[in-house]
């Protein structure tokens, strides 16, 4: 007996033990969203992002200091350097002409060069109506491909804007494999790609990482690339595991079924407090202020909401330092505008409306709403202040959110009814349609120095004349905005730009089209001996700097 | 008997191709569309690309339309394209349905195996010790919540005896019958808990009238034994409404255990037709809950043969 036992504990100190070797070579990754495709242009979704981020490169991203870098060029054209050249646009507007070089050392994973027909090909797919590429803007704004030599070419684009050498999402596509399927049938390309139909070939990939195996819906396997010639990855094998449901996430990084949370695609600010409370010393918890904007839209065609006076009242009637401080421990910034406080163009000196329900009652007494009864105010006809308040029916934290600020909303003696609804109805129909009496909760994701066009411009409000395009739901429209917006976007001159910058900040801050909250973070949970990750807060993530992750050690 | 199945097997068609209608019409009702989801998830995205790729879609059609094209191109055997998948519905839709008929069928053979048993000894002795034994166990199945089980099973066995994995249908890159066995016990025990204390209800429920009807009085005024009275005349009396319910269970069983699976990460068909109805996979949802309904009807179909076996007196023709 006495030997089996010994036998048993020896059996289980070798599992330990292999369990442990292995985990020091291998990474496991918990996220919350399997990918639709891996398609590099068809659907951007953060989970496919994520994982191809390992296994591709953009041509220009930002880095993790929000800074533009190459990632398969060699070098950024600018002005300075000559290889961005000002020339005449088509219908005599001023365009570019864009000089980049592909890194000499790339090559996709079966061996194929990448060379100028990738580039080409992806040019032309991004531009075919059937192609189904998601955003094709950048390709449209593209007028033409010069292609100088097998790594070098020359884009000429229609405008001058000062992002004009970013080319983040020219993500290039395999000619050798893709071509032969996008020409066979164009309108079924999207159906036949090989990054879904056989996404396991390594000539689709050419970053540190290949795709090696695919379980739909449930993980995804990587492995090094034997074909990448930059810096070698250290993981001899990276799994994402796809696992929905946060708590099962978090039992799952305690029983070791994964090493990791990804920040990207984890668990929310609130409960990684919860989770760090009582966990915090076995893994490294990183909280990294990330660009999703969270705030209010209101329906500026509701008459309530059309006087700034009581948008204004609504700002100085809410106290978000505390509702961070005490629902988010202060791990979430407290935001004036859709310029994330981390941006250089942030403009600190703008109205940041601290609460003051002094000059929140006053600016309610000014705009008529001065009768109050059973606590709520009332204007001159007898119409009480009363406005709904929705947001995403079961996200627990915008749901809190919602119950503080109607509290404090209530002390100012306006009444917010709360009208939830699932993402697909409000995403889908009722913020799309502007179908919303009042207000409605929810982030814009953007990226650094993110003109917020399609959020502010007059000509971005849905209506049925555009079928239902932009994102300004509130339905804001200010001459003087739409010329902030595109001197900004014209201005190549870093300080001229960051003046216009702070104007808009601060018009935006006096208008308030809609009510700021707070910038969401991103939280990472590692273990203890994971080195190397650095989390960007932005849509270029940290996987795509997947080669510099270590095992300590190692 | 082969004209009332064929009857039914008709039956059958017209309710599916009903069914397939109202469902279609359904999901194109629902607020949004697979575009709109898209673009409230891209900044990036143009009015322009959003015009292009509902016409590319077909989304930009009439409903009836869109569905007269599914019908046409569904009687052919294309069932059309996974739009959260990216591949053809049925490449799927197979995997997810093995995984499903493992993880329903396991839990559904456990409870039938204990429930039925205990629904029995618990009416054969009403009010006796076994039975509030029985009972309690019944109703601690019925009461509790599925994701509040599951969560507490994987921090039992997984996060604190660490005997089992917390989640997924194997281990990543392979692992065998055994692998998948380790990874099928703790949503198998959970389905089974909660599907358990309903079948003894019914089953007890059964039972108890059953035992009070005249003809068991008669074979015990005769001197049966007493296991021979419940056995042979009680059970298979007892056993017809048990059966029905066992029908519809067994028909919804291929729907899916969507909790179940969501604690799990288990890739079933439960999880997979939920995805699809939030994620406007229209096809996918379409061809899911065609199939959820194909199986009710069949166990439905089976569970009428079933009468007739467990009640001689009952004989089928068409209506």
């Amino acid at each position: 007996m006495q030997r089996l036992m010994a036998l048993c504990v020896a059996l289980a100190a070798l599992w330990g033990g292999i369990s442990a070797a292995q985990a020091k070579d291998e990474l496991v990754i918990g996220i919350t969203q399997f990918p639709a495709t891996f398609h590099p242009n068809i659907e951007s979704m953060a989970a496919k992002s994520y994982i191809l981020d390992m296994a591709q490169r953009p041509f220009t991203t930002y880095d993790a200091d929000w800074q533009l870098v190459c990632m398969l060029c060699t070098e950024l054209p600018t002005l300075e350097n000559g290889k961005a050249v000002l020339e005449p646009g088509p219908n005599g507007s001023q365009g570019m002409a864009l000089t980049y070089s592909i890194r000499p050392d790339a090559a996709w994973g079966d061996g194929t060069p990448i060379t100028t027909q990738d580039v080409q090909f992806t040019y032309e797919l991004g531009r075919h109506p059937q192609s189904g590429v998601s955003n094709a803007e950048m390709y449209r704004r593209i007028t033409k491909l010069d292609l100088i030599d097998e790594r070098s070419f020359v884009m000429h684009i229609d405008r001058v804007t000062f992002d004009y050498n970013g080319i983040n999402d020219f993500r290039l596509v395999p000619a050798h494999l893709e071509r032969p399927i996008f020409a066979a049938d164009p309108a079924a390309y999207r159906t036949r790609t090989s990054f879904d139909r056989d996404p396991t070939n390594p000539g689709l990939y050419f970053g540190p990482y290949r795709i090696s195996q695919v379980a739909s819906g449930d993980y995804v396997v990587l492995e090094p690339n034997p074909r990448w010639a930059g810096k070698a990855p250290f993981f001899r094998k990276i799994v994402v595991r796809v696992i929905e449901n946060t708590a099962a996430l978090e039992a799952n990084l305690l029983s070791g079924g994964i090493d990791m949370i990804a920040g990207e695609l984890g668990l929310s600010v609130d409960q990684a407090l919860a989770f760090e409370h009582r966990h915090g010393e076995r893994f490294q918890i990183v909280y990294k202020p990330a660009l999703f904007f969270e705030h209010i839209d209101l329906n500026l065609a509701n008459p309530i909401l059309a006087d700034r006076r009581v948008r204004q009242a609504l700002m100085y009637g809410i106290d978000r330092e505390l509702l961070t401080k005490k629902l988010f421990e202060g791990r979430q910034e407290v935001a004036t505008g859709p310029v994330s406080p981390l941006d250089w163009i942030y403009a600190a000196d703008v109205p940041r409306y601290a609460e003051d329900l002094a000059a929140a009652g006053r600016l309610l007494d000014d705009a008529g709403w001065t009768e109050q009864t059973d606590g709520i105010r009332h204007n001159a006809k007898g119409e009480p202040l009363s406005l709904e308040l929705t947001t995403t029916a079961g996200n627990r934290t915008r749901e809190l959110v919602q119950q503080v600020l109607q509290a404090q909303w209530r002390r100012i003696g306006v009444e917010v009814r709360i009208n939830n609804q699932p993402a697909r109805v409000m995403f889908g129909e009722t913020l799309t349609k502007r179908r919303f009496p009042a207000m409605v909760m929810f982030a814009f994701v953007s990226s650094p120095e993110n003109v917020p066009r399609t959020i502010l411009h007059s000509d971005q409000v849905p209506s049925e004349a555009n079928g239902w395009a932009g994102q300004n739901y509130n339905g804001y429209q200010n001459p003087k905005m739409d010329q902030l917006l595109d001197q900004i976007e014209r201005e190549l001159d870093r300080p001229k730009r960051q003046a216009l910058w702070r104007q808009l900040q601060q018009l935006y801050a006096e208008e308030l089209p809609a009510l700021p909250l707070y910038y969401r973070s991103d939280v990472h949970i590692w273990p203890l001996w994971l080195k190397g990750v650095r989390p960007t807060g932005h849509m270029g993530y940290s996987s795509l700097w997947v080669e510099d992750w270590r095992a300590e050690g190692g | 008997m082969l004209r009332y199945l064929v009857q039914r097997a008709l039956e059958a068609l017209a309710v599916l191709l009903l069914m397939s209608f109202v469902i279609y019409l359904l999901l194109g009702l629902m607020p949004g569309d697979p575009i709109d989801l898209m673009a409230s998830g891209d900044p990036r995205i143009t009015p322009a690309d959003i015009a292009r790729l509902k016409a590319l879609y077909g989304l930009d059609r009439p409903l009836l339309e869109r569905y007269g094209h599914w019908l046409a191109g569904s009687l052919t055997g294309d069932f059309g394209y996974s739009r959260i998948h990216a591949v053809p519905v049925l490449e799927v839709l197979a995997p997810r349905l093995v995984n499903t008929v493992w993880l329903m069928g396991l839990s559904f053979l456990l409870a039938c195996l204990i429930a039925l048993p205990a629904g029995v000894l618990a009416a054969v002795r009403p009010q006796g010790w076994l039975d509030y034994g029985i009972n309690l166990v019944a109703f601690a199945g019925l009461s509790l919540p599925s994701f509040w089980l599951g969560i507490l099973l994987i921090l039992l066995f997984s996060v604190e005896l660490g005997w089992l994995p917390a989640g997924g249908v194997g281990t990543v890159g392979g692992g065998g019958l055994g692998d998948r066995i380790l990874h099928l016990i703790l949503p198998v025990l959970a389905l089974t808990l909660l599907t358990t204390g309903r079948l003894i209800r019914f089953t007890r429920g059964a039972m108890i009238e059953a035992l009070r009807q005249n003809h068991i009085r008669t074979a015990r005024a005769k001197g049966l034994a007493p296991a021979a009275v419940v056995l042979r005349h009680a059970v298979p009396n007892a056993m017809i409404p048990v059966v029905t319910v066992l029908a519809l269970d067994f028909g919804s069983l291929f729907s899916g255990a969507l909790v179940i699976e969501t604690i799990f990460a288990y890739q079933g068909m439960g999880k997979l037709i939920y995805d699809a109805i939030l994620g406007n996979d229209y096809n996918l949802a379409l061809v899911g809950l065609l199939f959820a309904t194909l199986l009710t009807l069949l166990s439905n179909l089976a569970a009428d043969l079933v009468y007739a076996w467990l009640d001689p007196r009952i004989a089928y023709a068409p209506a």
